[in-house]
């Protein structure tokens, strides 16, 4: 940042260089990921609202008669999950230490982490007593873990897109990286929700 | 953030500047990611879907004439009105809005390019094929529920036309979050580097608002309809009391959305009209802090005025009175908009050409139907007008005579920069002539048919009505007809008009510093931020429109001295 004081006449001066174009510009890829991700968590919010409300507005909840939530294999995906995040740290660590093997091996295994959290999902949906349908609450479990779970697998993708792209080791570098920092931005918020979901779903 | 020697290398990309491209007919039936032709793709999309609309609003007009059912069913009746509705406000105001703003932002903060171009051409895509698959409903029944879509009604009655209806909406949906995720980007990260967020034109504030309401409303809109949707397809009971659900929760997730998107169909034509009018009026915008900051005060004042649509739905007492108070302070920004463009054009040397005609018209239709929502805002009152023909005449106030009329102002206003070309003044006058009778004959009886008790959205009505509805349908027969000297003069002036050199209205913002239509890279030489945006009152005459700019900038300068 000290450098380029000197360089703020030629930013002024090279209107189609600077200001928007191909070579150089400044990187504002990063901005609109936030902004997408501001705009994904009211999703969430819908959901979790929509949760809240039957919660406080129906006179028994969960409805009679519903089974109780199993906890084991949701604590487990928690704890992978919510581990995963600190793992892909590392990845980020790596590169920005020009550590391309390193970057590969923590995005491998949040790869993976993430594999076995939608295992685990899918063991949970598979022995479960609810069906979709069974009452209000059994449907707003699938309908939230659900669009959990197929944001956990945009994620998983994501890590696997980088994993795909950084087989050259020219791809990522420690100066230019945003396809990394996108997938964990996008990974640490996908984390964030699940707690959130977590603490809703199955503990209050 | 590129390295000082990355900046050193692009700078010597200086010298060999790229030969001008010259832009094709083509360009505009492709995915070009260039934000002029995107814009003018937006507003002709738009356009074409408005006849759709206003073709099925005659239908309903016609229908309307009389108490009977005569010209269509009553079940082809709801599913007209729904998609008149959502056609006019998804596929016509909302894409409209986005098409200024596509073509207007990076000219008027001087850059080259939205800041992500092929995520624009992409939401800009989403939107016709949106469009076309809510068409598509035509063949299996479209929706009969209205654009609100309450459940339970939405789960009974044409099941695939709803469900299309659902996933269009979704499309659409995504796509103006992307657009508005590219405007929040531009606006804030794209500005020249002399231009501070206080010296960038009003219409970049008030897409700001509007871009911010869309990327927080929209996503709970989408969250609604996929447990809609769940509801419809897989049959489970988030809105149907049936299965033990709550169909209140749809209309709150659905409010939550759909209130903020009224400012984001008008928001946006609050910024036309605070760039026209200072133009034609030669002088200075009155208040342009106050502008620009009651935007965001309605951008954030209504994110929580939602449950005010839903007075007579069981909302408890305290709950409405809190969405009545939040909603009568939205009269306050409203009202600081309002009499600063009066201000503004107060005094001023008042050019009446078409742009000002349908500038002023919307001033006052705007405020006809601004007051009519501080009337439905209280709860006494809207518990008695609910859900009758005052709340159409309200709504069409604020959205035709509002959005529609702006945006028309917008566009012969900005045609000659699009174009090159000038519109026809005639026509533009003749046009706006019938457009402002016609909506006025329209919708103003709508008021007493309201009052007086006439139910919304059936297609039979009590006997008495008859004499108003006649006068209302003939009144809408007149609006049709108002759009087609429109579209003879753009038809025509887009070959045959008069050339409009680069600055016909001798504006000020940037995007009247380059050539009409702009050059692909937008400005040739780089733009000079040689005055604010709405520094008029100088002796603009002295200026001659072929000199270049830095002897404009001398004569103002002098000026100054």
């Amino acid at each position: 940042m000290q450098s380029s004081a000197l360089d703020e006449s030629k930013v002024t001066l090279n209107y189609h260089h600077e200001a928007a174009g191909h070579h150089g510009h400044p990187d504002h890829r990063m901005f609109g990921v936030i902004l997408f991700l501001i705009g994904d968590s009211m999703t969430f919010l819908g959901f979790f609202a929509a949760f809240l409300i039957y919660r406080t507005m129906m006179p028994v909840w969960p409805p009679e008669g519903t089974p109780e939530l199993e906890l084991l294999v949701p604590i487990i995906n928690t704890i992978v999950l919510v581990s995963s995040s600190f793992v892909m740290h590392q990845g980020q660590t790596a590169i920005k230490r020009n550590d391309v093997s390193g970057l590969r091996l923590w995005f491998g295994i949040t790869a993976a982490m993430g594999a076995v959290f939608l295992l685990g999902q899918g063991y949970e949906y598979f022995h479960s007593e609810l069906g979709l349908t069974t009452n209000l609450f059994a449907s707003c479990f699938y309908a939230l873990t659900g669009f959990h779970g197929l944001h956990v697998t945009v994620g998983v993708l994501l890590i696997l897109s980088v994993l795909w792209r950084s087989r050259s080791k020219e791809h990522y570098s420690s100066g230019s990286h945003f396809g990394v920092e996108a997938a964990e931005i996008y990974w640490h918020f996908v984390d964030v929700i699940w707690v959130i979901l977590f603490i809703l779903v199955y503990l209050l | 953030m590129s390295t000082s020697a990355e900046k050193i290398v692009t700078s010597t990309h200086d010298g060999q500047k790229a030969e001008h491209k010259q832009r094709k007919w083509q360009d505009y039936f492709t995915f070009n990611t260039d934000h002029k032709v995107i814009g003018i793709q937006y507003l002709v999309t738009a356009f074409l879907f408005y006849f759709v609309g206003g073709a099925l609003a005659e239908v309903m007009r016609t229908e309307l004439a009389t108490p009977e059912p005569d010209l269509v069913q009553p079940e082809f009746y709801n599913q007209i009105m729904t998609m008149h509705g959502t056609i006019m406000l998804f596929l016509w105001i909302i894409p409209a809005g986005a098409a200024f703003a596509n073509f207007l932002i990076p000219l008027m903060i001087g850059a080259e390019d939205m800041a992500f171009p092929r995520l624009n051409a992409v939401a800009y895509w989403m939107f016709p094929i949106g469009g076309i698959l809510l068409m598509s409903s035509f063949f299996v029944g479209p929706a009969q529920a209205g654009w609100t879509s309450y459940p339970p009604l939405s789960l009974v009655a044409s099941k695939w036309g709803q469900e299309i209806w659902i996933l269009s909406i979704l499309i659409l949906g995504t796509s103006t979050i992307l657009g508005s995720i590219n405007f929040i980007t531009t606006i804030l990260k794209m500005r020249m580097p002399d231009m501070d967020i206080h010296s960038m034109p009003l219409f970049c504030w008030s897409m700001l608002a509007t871009s911010g309401l869309i990327l927080l409303g929209t996503p709970v809109l989408a969250a609604a309809l996929i447990l809609l949707s769940f509801d419809l397809i897989a049959g489970t009971s988030f809105f149907n009391p049936a299965g033990g659900g709550d169909p209140i929760v749809y209309q709150h997730m659905f409010w939550f959305y759909s209130h903020p998107a009224v400012y984001i169909m008008v928001l946006p034509f609050f910024g036309i009209i605070s760039e026209v009018l200072p133009v034609h009026a030669r002088k200075p915008i009155f208040g342009y802090r106050a502008i620009a900051y009651s935007s965001l005060a309605i951008a954030f004042l209504g994110l929580i005025v939602w449950a005010h649509h839903m007075f007579t739905s069981g909302t408890p007492g305290w709950l409405r009175m809190f969405f009545m108070a939040t909603t009568m302070v939205i009269a306050v920004p409203t009202g600081i908009k309002v009499f600063s463009w009066t201000a503004t054009i107060w005094g001023g040397k008042i050019n009446l050409n078409s742009a000002m005609l349908f500038g002023v018209g919307f001033i006052s239709l705007f405020l006809i139907g601004g007051l009519s929502g501080i009337m439905v805002a209280s709860v006494p009152f809207d518990i008695h007008v609910h859900d009758t023909y005052f709340v159409v005449a309200h709504f069409h106030y604020v959205l035709f005579g509002g959005s529609v009329l702006a945006l028309f102002a917008g566009i012969y206003h900005w045609f000659p920069k699009m174009t090159g070309r000038m519109l026809n003044e005639t026509w533009g006058r003749i046009h706006f002539a019938l457009t402002y009778i016609g909506f006025n004959l329209t919708f103003l009886p709508m008021h007493q048919l309201g009052i007086q008790g006439m139910n919304r959205r059936v297609a039979l009505y009590d006997a008495q009505f008859q004499s108003v509805n006649m006068i209302c349908t003939i009144g809408s027969y007149i609006l049709a007809v108002s759009t087609l000297p429109f579209v003879v003069n753009v038809l025509w002036s887009v070959f045959k008009g008069e050339k409009a050199g680069r600055n016909p209205w001798r504006a000020l913002t940037l995007e009247w510093q380059t050539s009409s239509p702009p050059a692909i890279e937008n400005f040739e030489e780089e733009p000079v931020l040689w005055a604010g945006p709405y520094e008029y009152g100088v002796d603009t005459e002295m200026i001659d429109e072929d000199s270049s700019i830095e002897e404009m900038l001398a004569e103002v300068s002098a000026e100054a001295k």
